[in-house]
């Protein structure tokens, strides 16, 4: 480490601030939805109590969706790549104005797609298949939370690009660079909403043109919607490779395959959108099939991003903390440290999402689960485990690094890690058998008049685990609002944990910091998988599907 | 600056693990592809496209419900709305081989017919079509799968087979 002090300005640490306080605030309303939705399912429905200010279960299962899975992840994300591009690179923003636009960009799509939801003229859920209609600004909303999400990204482009230009010869700072090709995925991965919303869904709520084509939206969608969870995953991949290693008291593994995996990241997390629509009637199975070999294809750089942290972990328990045996090192990791062990539990966790994601994208598999419960049960492993917890582990030191405050209450901190575990394991459990059984995703089963008696005990149990969880979430908001908020203020002598790797990176092959041969690669295998369907279902499009309010 | 001697600086285990997961991503490819090609357990594919406006004034989804080809083979046509499909119910003796051809005249609806392996994203415009052989009598609820509004929850049919 070149310059081991290096400080983030008070005026970037508050920027990033407000980043986590936009999404921290968002995840909180968002979350107040969960049990809501989960004790619906175990037969105690709350929604008709809360009648005069939202109007249905679809209503709040679309704040839950936006607001978590979109609003809460992209303002943690570019927030906390900001302070990992900042301080990777130990070299301010290149256009810090540039970041600050991108940022209010966010801030005002934020409200103009809150306005809708809440009046109830956007209830369409947080993937707004057309033709159920939204308001325009629902629409609007989304894009502008994109587009500064993007600005935020040429930000992070320009400065990268500047270091590289000051520092001739030297590998990029591995996190900076995961920093970097995480946002150059979105950057790519987004073009599929972006052209979606921009020459169908506004024009049509807007008037202009009087339908849609909803075979082609989604195709446009799902595009960008399974990149979208890797979005969701790299900035936890960042911590896990480049900091969590620090926090055990060891070091990375290995530099050289960490950046293996980002590429293969960056390459693969996009040609592979027909695993969404593997029963979707207007895409050739042909291109199904091609697809579901490429979802495959992430399972390598999975398993090397498993290989390599869990061998980081074992090296520190066994380095450092004294640890033995095959497994029961494990129990010497650092637990105690509630940043710690909320990430170690979101890797639990994303060990399950990972083996039901790769029944997701087998093909033929996926009749049996499509559109079940079985998919929220797998998602909430990924987005709500994997990155959630882990971000809340980042939070745990992240926001005593910018206030300057020492984390209060960290044994509630544990707490809050262990009970969202816990509520976690339960809650997707049942949504996973249950939808094996055949229960729908998205329905308010206590309505359903088919729901035969052996899914019960199962539905039960989501609303068990779901109100589990919320205690948990409780937790974690009362410590992060009361070490942001605290009065005295207690000097926190806090540091970003960056992990040093066991080789020198300047030992890392050349290849694996080189752009241009990855992007071309990136594009060619996105014009293979994705180009003749677009072109033709582009040259079919048949705008006929009006649709409208249907709620 | 020096010269440093670049490497991937590969651990031995690492190495096998890579291979391993290697091993296993391509056999989990050849299983889906033998059961898709040799077993026939197939996803849809385009059918033809309609028009959502008239589908269900003009052609076989203006009078949906079965049809029977010869003695034993079926087509059902089932028109989704909201917030039901049409028509409601069908019956078929056990052994029939039904093969289904599914539109949606507004919304996008999604149908799942229980403990088959019929479960389609019905799109407006598009006709979802799979083919499914009945070898157990009983009643089979379809149920709507995809967000479609207000009533969404209640929309289902019931196919009967009997012996």
């Amino acid at each position: 480490m070149s310059t081991p002090n290096y400080e983030v300005s008070q005026a970037d640490k508050k920027f990033i601030g407000l980043h986590l306080l936009f999404a921290t605030a968002s995840l909180f309303v968002g979350i107040l939805f969960g049990p809501l939705q989960a004790l619906e399912h175990s037969g105690l429905d709350l929604y008709p109590y809360i009648k005069p200010i939202f109007q249905s279960y679809y209503q709040g299962l679309t704040i839950h969706g936006v607001l978590n899975a979109l609003v809460w992840t992209t303002f943690f994300i570019t927030g906390f790549l900001t302070l990992v591009v900042i301080f990777g690179l130990k070299r301010d923003l290149r256009y810090p104005k540039l970041n600050r636009v991108g940022f209010w960009v966010m801030v005002v799509g934020l409200v103009t797609t809150a306005v809708p939801i809440l009046l109830d003229e956007a209830t369409v859920l947080y993937t707004f298949y057309p033709p159920l209609k939204a308001h325009w600004a629902f629409y609007a909303g989304l894009t502008l939370i994109v587009v500064g999400s993007w600005i935020e990204g040429y930000g992070f482009f320009f400065t990268f690009a500047a270091w590289r230009k000051e520092n001739p010869g030297v590998r990029s700072p591995l996190m900076a660079l995961m920093a970097v090709i995480t946002m150059a995925m979105w950057q790519i991965a987004t073009l599929g909403i972006a052209v979606e919303i921009l020459t169908m869904l506004l024009p049509w709520s807007l008037g202009l043109i009087e339908g849609t084509d909803p075979q082609l939206a989604r195709t446009y969608f799902w595009f960008t919607g399974h990149p979208l969870v890797y979005f969701w995953l790299l900035p936890a991949y960042i911590s896990w490779y480049a900091m969590l290693p620090k926090q055990v008291g060891g070091k990375l593994f290995s530099d050289a395959l960490a950046r293996t995996a980002f590429w293969l990241f960056f390459l693969l997390s996009t040609p592979l959108g027909f695993h969404h629509q593997f029963v979707d009637p207007g895409i050739p199975a042909g291109w199904k099939f091609l697809h579901a070999m490429l979802t495959y294809s992430v399972f390598i750089p999975s398993m090397l991003t498993a290989f390599t942290v869990i061998a980081s972990l074992e090296r520190a328990a066994k380095k450092t903390h004294g640890g033995k045996g095959l497994l029961s090192w494990i129990r010497v990791l650092p637990w105690g440290d509630p940043s710690v062990s909320a990430q170690l539990l979101a890797g639990i966790l994303f060990f399950f999402g990972g083996v039901g994601g790769l029944t997701n994208a087998s093909y033929n598999v996926n009749l049996v689960l499509h559109n079940t419960a079985w998919v929220p049960g797998h998602f909430h492993l990924t987005v709500a485990s994997a990155a959630t917890l882990s971000f809340w582990g980042i939070s745990y030191w992240l926001i005593p690094y910018l206030t300057g405050k020492e984390l209060k209450h960290k044994k509630l901190a544990s707490w809050a890690n262990w009970i969202w575990f816990v509520g976690m394991i339960i809650f997707s459990n049942a949504m996973h058998v249950v939808g094996l059984l055949g229960a729908p995703r998205r329905t308010p089963l206590g309505l359903a008049p088919y729901i035969p008696e052996e899914w019960n005990g199962h539905l039960l149990r989501v609303g068990i685990g779901g109100s589990i969880m919320f205690i948990g979430a409780c937790f974690y908001f009362y410590v992060v609002a009361r070490t942001a908020w605290a009065k005295k203020y207690e000097p926190a002598n806090v540091e970003i944990p960056a992990a040093e790797s066991v080789h020198d990176p300047q030992q890392t092959p050349e290849w694996l910091d080189k752009w241009v041969p990855w992007i071309i690669a990136t594009v060619a295998l996105i014009i293979i998988a994705y180009g003749p369907q677009l072109v033709d279902q582009i040259a079919n499009i048949s705008l006929n599907s009006p649709g409208g309010k249907f709620w | 600056m020096s010269e440093i001697k670049t490497s991937m600086n590969l651990d031995p285990y690492e190495r096998n693990w890579i291979i391993i997961s290697i091993v296993l991503a391509v056999i989990f490819a050849i299983i889906i592809a033998v059961a898709g090609f040799a077993y026939g357990i197939q996803v849809p594919s385009p059918e033809q496209r309609v028009d959502p406006r008239t589908v269900a004034l003009e052609g076989p989804w203006a009078d949906p419900g079965l049809r029977e080809l010869a003695p034993g083979k079926y087509d059902a046509y089932i028109l989704a709305q909201t917030w039901s499909f049409v028509p409601r119910e069908m019956t078929v003796p056990v052994g029939a081989e039904v093969t289904f051809y599914i539109t949606s005249k507004d919304v996008q609806h999604g149908l799942k017919l229980q403990d088959t392996n019929l479960n389609v994203q019905v799109v407006p415009g598009q006709v979802s079509k799979l083919t499914i052989t009945f070898d157990e009598p009983g009643d089979y609820d379809y149920i709507c799968t995809e967000y479609c509004g207000a009533a969404h929850a209640v929309m289902f049919g019931t196919l009967h087979v009997e012996e």
